[in-house]
């Protein structure tokens, strides 16, 4: 069988680039991305196997990219995010119960940043991102407009917008139209 | 000069900084910081507007947001034009165009006034009454006439150019409303540490003391008080104030939606800023702070153009510099008349006479009108009014007969006195309680985290005002868990004048025995007789005297009137007030535009659009799209000269001699994986995937509980433990909750997990003679022999150098796979599949001809061959069901005697006699055409296409009975013609399966 030629990955939101004077509005790097479920008991064999632990707190992250970041989203169910590594296989080593699910391009993610970025995601997220209960490493699956995302602080001014593909388009219009009205 | 009623030295504006706008067309100055009524009083314009119902000259009422008379229409360009608007709201801008409404040809001549002298025929009821009969015209005649002529403003023609800002934001303590009872809660609560946001609906805050000069607060004038607060609280990084914001709506869990006005002040706004911004507050606690709002007096003529609010008047005086008449007369049963009688006379305005309704007012009240030399006239009422197109005298004397005079006014202001604004408590869900001693509705228990502080609970004096906001600020605080701030005193003393004394209903003049025009509702032309004829005419609740005269119902929400209307409904019924309750106040407590509701939730954001990772080729390739809910998926690709008839036949033929390309990601994928997984899928499918092998996939049907179809799909096991489900494109979100639903609550014994993967994978099928030939040299590691990998199998490998999950599968009936590829990756499998397809004469396809191809091989699409009532036995699909499974969802549903019953219509084809007729989807089909109306319907068409591959028109339908009836010839009669039609077997194209497994 002759060998093709490698596909080339086209991503949703490439080349696009939005804010205003307070905040930036860009599409975050490719990354791998699995959907961790599991009980909660098996955390610790899981960790070992990621090298972090898995956070158990709700609203919380473990990790910090470019490298892996893992975040808290149910009880039982994670979301792993990897710029760099290869979650999946790693997972392979644990030996217990476990689901690993690929879903690198299931969603793509934005990132929201500047003096700005709160105020802009609060233009469609109507949960609480103030620093007592939504602080740098705070992340939770919620909606924002008409579709649901998972927003993860990653530092004081900076967020990280995950969404699936299809919605990416409705996610960064939405995004930059609220930037216009960042208050910053 | 900013006009000719200017006082020199009064108010609160700057008179240098002056701005020009139009009224009507004529060029007028302001002053910055004017709003409309008071520039168009410091230019001596009352008259505003003609009334909804008679067309009656109007002018300004108020001074605020109560404003019932004065709604202009705004505009700054073609497309910015704003009907309706409060002229005591509106800020003048400069270049602001003003016009009023509901008259023509002009204000000052307007023909629709006649409605006024054939006033008898519009009494409260009219509509119900007069346009009974005959039924057919209310449709043609009636109603558009009406249409026609309600309404005050016209709506805007062009699309709103601004924008708009939505902000969820959450704090501690919400307070509404910035007048000192507002202030001093907000300054309690935030010197307690929490966090706080004040909005107040006025440019200033201040609240009454924009007209109030009496007050004093620890020896300083109410207002500076009030500034100086505002900039302290301005400072503190823990507290937002929001000016010009008005809370309207009150939800549940103190939801709080508040609009502020970011623009509708500024000449030359910076295109970059929104029009309005619409803030959704979530507050531990609020403290409603909403203060009173004066009602006028109800007596004969009391809509006149120079009649207004005592508090009005003092606030175009004392804020905004200007007098509202040079000879002004006071009708009063309020305390607070007095006190803007004495400013208006102070300041130079001839003051004639205060006519007050009891008999013996405050006699210092008395001795000082004296002093200042204004007659009072205690016990005697203003009778009546002249004055065409504004008020130039009041009859005066007793009600009770005597002698009476006409005294020379070119303005009248009036206290019935101050109805606390219970609205936002009333929103909140709490039930107002009646005061006996005070004679009105106050807030009863609050059923939120809630509190109402000042004027709006009843509060009279200013010190107790303000002495019980800061115990509530500070509690409010506690209560919202902030434990941080620092040592805070309320101010120490508060001195204001007495607001005391109220009246409600119609006054001396205007009583039941009279049919005099004393308005109550000024903005819907309700009188006093309107609902004394309510009364009588049956209507015993305030809901239905409401319903009945419209009284309270305009964009106001009676914040002037529903008082009055309910004493006047009371005495005439003869029983006490709060027996006949007050109407439920609701959300917009002010008018709200569209704009700030509608937001970011319009053109592209609308709703989400969703398209796969393939749309911009098949966009290149010239497909047509159709919406499949918020997916676009590509519908069919006509060439250039191609009508989709034509398109779709050449489709459908190249499909079937060469190959085509689909765009299949739109399918609802869900990866369920763990060591139950076969166990969870045998409970939630009517088939069994017990002895499914891994590499192998099935067709599966998926039931509701009551045995009636509910989805479908190809699954594939990819391992032991882990299989890949399909989904419709329609259903794929409901039916992952469907699934996660019976896990979590059914079934949570099991060790499964289930993840969407819609989104993961974009899939390609190739259908066709030639879709191994296309595929064949960019799969790596994956045997595609027949033998290797037969129909329904599935394998994992490399297309492209890419991973993927290589079906073999067909919706078509052809030897076909769907190649599903990391969806990044879809558009470039797809491109490198077609740079062979295409040169073999293969072409891409849409779901137009994805329909034809399936139908012609009798396979179902759920939805639209099933409705929800449809088994699988229905559908012909019974060798799908498992018969020795214990359970499933949907089993014992199954099982119902009326799905077992003989009769049930069954999916069958249905062939035209004349193969050229295509019929209607959705047609009906009787045994009998010649039968008598209504004929017995015995089934339906639920798919029916042109195929060109069968050379003749197709179609499916539900019959009853319909297998037993192969054969036998039905009708399907349609308005031009009956068609005869055969029942069939459903399968039209290659009945043994041959090309499927070739």
């Amino acid at each position: 069988m002759a060998k093709s030629a490698q596909a080339v990955r086209t991503e949703p939101l490439a080349g696009r680039v939005s804010g205003s004077a307070g905040v930036q509005v860009t599409p975050a790097a490719a990354a791998v991305r699995v959907s961790l479920r599991a009980d909660p008991e098996n955390a610790k064999a899981l960790s070992k196997a990621l090298g972090l632990e898995l956070p158990l707190k709700p609203k919380t992250t473990a990790g910090s990219l470019p490298g892996r970041l893992v975040a808290w989203l149910g009880p039982d169910e994670w979301l792993i995010i990897d710029e760099t590594g290869d979650p999946l296989s790693d997972l392979r080593k644990a030996k217990v119960l476990h689901s690993a699910v690929d879903v690198s391009h299931r969603n793509t993610a934005i990132l929201v940043s500047g003096k700005g970025a709160r105020a802009t995601l609060e233009s469609g997220c109507p949960q609480n991102l103030g620093d007592a209960v939504f602080p740098v490493g705070a992340a939770s699956r919620t909606v924002m407009g008409k579709i649901e995302v998972v927003i993860i602080r990653t530092a004081d001014t900076e967020y990280r917008v995950e969404c699936w593909r299809s919605f990416s388009t409705y996610a960064f219009d939405f995004l930059s139209e609220s930037a216009k009205d960042c208050l910053a | 000069m900013s006009g000719t009623n200017r006082i020199k030295g009064k108010g609160r504006l700057t008179p240098a900084r002056t701005v020009r706008f139009t009224f009507d067309g004529k060029a007028l100055t302001a002053i910055e910081g004017d709003t409309l009524a008071s520039a168009l009083i410091a230019n001596g314009i009352h008259l505003t507007g003609r009334s909804y119902k008679y067309h009656r000259p109007r002018g300004m009422l108020s001074a605020g947001p109560e404003e019932p008379n004065a709604l202009i229409d705004i505009s700054r360009d073609a497309a910015r034009r704003t009907p309706n608007v409060r002229a005591t709201v509106q800020e003048v801008f400069d270049g602001m165009r003003a016009k009023s409404q509901n008259r023509w040809p002009s204000l000052a001549f307007d023909v629709g006034g006649i409605n006024n002298f054939a006033s008898p025929l519009f009494a409260a009821g009219f509509y119900y009454k007069t346009f009974m009969w005959p039924k057919a015209a209310w449709k043609r005649v009636y109603e558009p006439i009406i249409r026609a002529a309600a309404g005050l403003g016209v709506s805007p023609s062009e699309p709103d150019p601004d924008h708009y800002a939505n902000h969820y934001v959450h704090c501690d303590v919400l307070v509404i409303g910035g007048g000192a009872a507002g202030l001093t809660a907000a300054l309690a609560a935030a010197h307690a540490g929490a966090q706080v946001i004040l909005c107040d609906e006025q440019p200033e805050t201040g609240g009454a003391f924009h007209h109030d000069t009496d007050a004093s607060i620890d020896g300083v004038p109410g207002w500076e008080w009030a500034q100086s607060v505002t900039a302290e609280l301005r400072a503190m990084s823990n507290v937002k104030v929001l000016s010009r914001t008005t809370a309207f709506g009150y939800q549940a869990q103190n939801h709080v939606a508040l609009v502020e006005r970011v623009t509708e002040h500024l000449s030359n706004p910076d295109a970059a800023l929104p029009r309005e911004r619409l803030w959704q507050v979530r507050a531990k606690q609020v403290v409603i702070a909403t203060g009173a709002i004066e009602r006028h007096m109800v007596f004969a003529n009391n809509d006149r153009p120079g009649i207004m609010l005592a508090s009005a008047a003092r606030t175009f005086l004392n804020h905004f510099g200007v007098a509202v008449g040079a000879k002004v007369g006071v009708y009063t049963a309020c305390d607070s008349a007095w006190a803007a009688a004495f400013d208006l006379k102070q300041a130079g305005v001839s003051v004639p006479a205060i006519v007050d309704v009891r008999m013996d007012p405050d006699p210092a009240l008395v001795a000082r009108a004296r002093e200042l030399g204004i007659e009072v006239l205690a016990g005697q009422s203003v009778l009546d009014t002249s004055g065409k197109l504004r008020v130039k005298s009041m009859k005066v004397g007793r009600a009770s007969g005597g002698s009476r005079r006409d005294i020379a006014i070119d303005a009248l202001i009036m206290s019935a006195g101050w109805t606390p604004s219970v609205h936002m408590y009333s929103q909140s869900r709490g039930k107002v309680v009646w005061d006996e001693p005070s004679q009105r509705f106050l807030p009863g228990r609050h059923v939120q985290d809630c509190a109402s502080v000042g004027a709006c609970t009843g509060v009279d004096d200013l010190a107790d005002a303000i002495a019980g906001a800061a115990k509530a600020g500070h509690a409010a605080a506690r209560a919202a868990g902030a434990k941080a701030g620092k040592a805070w005193s309320a101010p120490k003393s508060a001195t204001a004048a007495s607001w005391a004394g109220s009246m409600m209903g119609s006054a001396g003049g205007a009583g039941a025995e009279t049919s005099v025009k004393a308005f109550v509702d000024f903005q819907n032309d309700v009188t006093a007789k309107d609902i004394r004829l309510a009364v009588r005419e049956g209507m015993h609740s305030i809901e239905h005297v409401k319903r009945f005269t419209t009284n309270g119902m305009a964009t106001d929400q009676g914040k002037t009137s529903n008082i009055h209307g309910l004493a006047i409904a009371a005495e005439m019924l003869g029983k006490p007030l709060p027996q006949v309750g007050l109407t439920t106040f609701r959300a917009p407590y002010t008018p709200v535009t569209f704009g700030a509701i509608v937001n970011h939730s319009r053109g592209s954001l609308f709703d989400p659009t969703r398209c796969t990772p393939m749309h911009g080729w098949e966009d290149a390739h010239g497909a047509v799209f159709e919406d499949v809910g918020q997916w676009k998926r590509a519908w069919y690709y006509p060439r250039p000269g191609e009508d989709m008839h034509q398109a779709v036949n050449r489709e459908c033929r190249t499909v079937r001699d060469v190959a085509g390309m689909f765009d299949a990601s739109t399918l609802g994928k869900i990866e369920v994986v763990g060591p139950d997984a076969a166990e969870f899928l045998n409970l939630m499918y009517t088939n069994s995937w017990d002895k499914l092998e891994p590499g192998r996939c099935k067709y599966g049907i998926m039931l509701r509980e009551d045995g009636f179809i509910y989805d479908d799909g190809v699954v594939g096991r990819i391992a032991e433990d882990r299989f890949h489900v399909t989904t419709t494109t329609g259903g794929a979100p409901r039916v992952m909750h469907h699934m996660e639903d019976y896990l979590q609550t059914e079934f949570p014994h099991l060790r499964v997990w289930l993840t969407s993967t819609t989104e993961q994978w974009a899939v390609i099928a190739i259908q066709g003679p030639k879709a191994r030939e296309i595929i064949a040299p960019l799969v790596e590691g994956i045997d595609l022999s027949n033998e290797a990998m037969p129909h329904m199998s599935v394998r994992e490998g490399r297309i492209c150098g890419v991973p993927t999950r290589l079906f073999r599968m067909s919706f078509t009936g052809e030897t076909g796979y769907e190649v599903n590829v990391p969806a990044d990756y879809g558009e470039a499998v797809w491109k490198a599949l077609w740079a062979r397809a295409e040169p073999m004469g293969a072409c891409a396809y849409g779901t137009e001809t994805m329909h034809v191809l399936r139908a012609e091989k009798g396979y179902i699409i759920v939805g639209q061959d099933t409705d929800g009532t449809v088994t699988p036995d229905d559908a012909g699909l019974n060798w799908a069901v498992a018969k020795k499974k214990p359970d499933f969802v949907g089993i014992r549903g199954m099982k119902r005697p009326d799905l077992l019953a003989p009769g049930r219509k069954q999916l069958v084809g249905l062939l035209t006699r004349d193969p050229n007729i295509v019929l209607e989807e959705g047609a009906q089909v009787v045994a009998d055409p010649n039968q008598s109306l209504p004929m017995t319907m015995i089934g339906h068409v639920t798919s029916s296409y042109w195929s060109e591959n069968c050379g003749r028109s197709i179609a499916m339908g539900v019959v009853a009975g319909g297998r037993s009836l192969k054969g036998t010839t039905l009708y399907v009669p349609m308005p031009e013609r009956t068609i005869e039609i055969e029942v069939t077997d459903a399968v039209f194209i290659d009945k043994e399966g041959v090309r499927l497994n070739g």
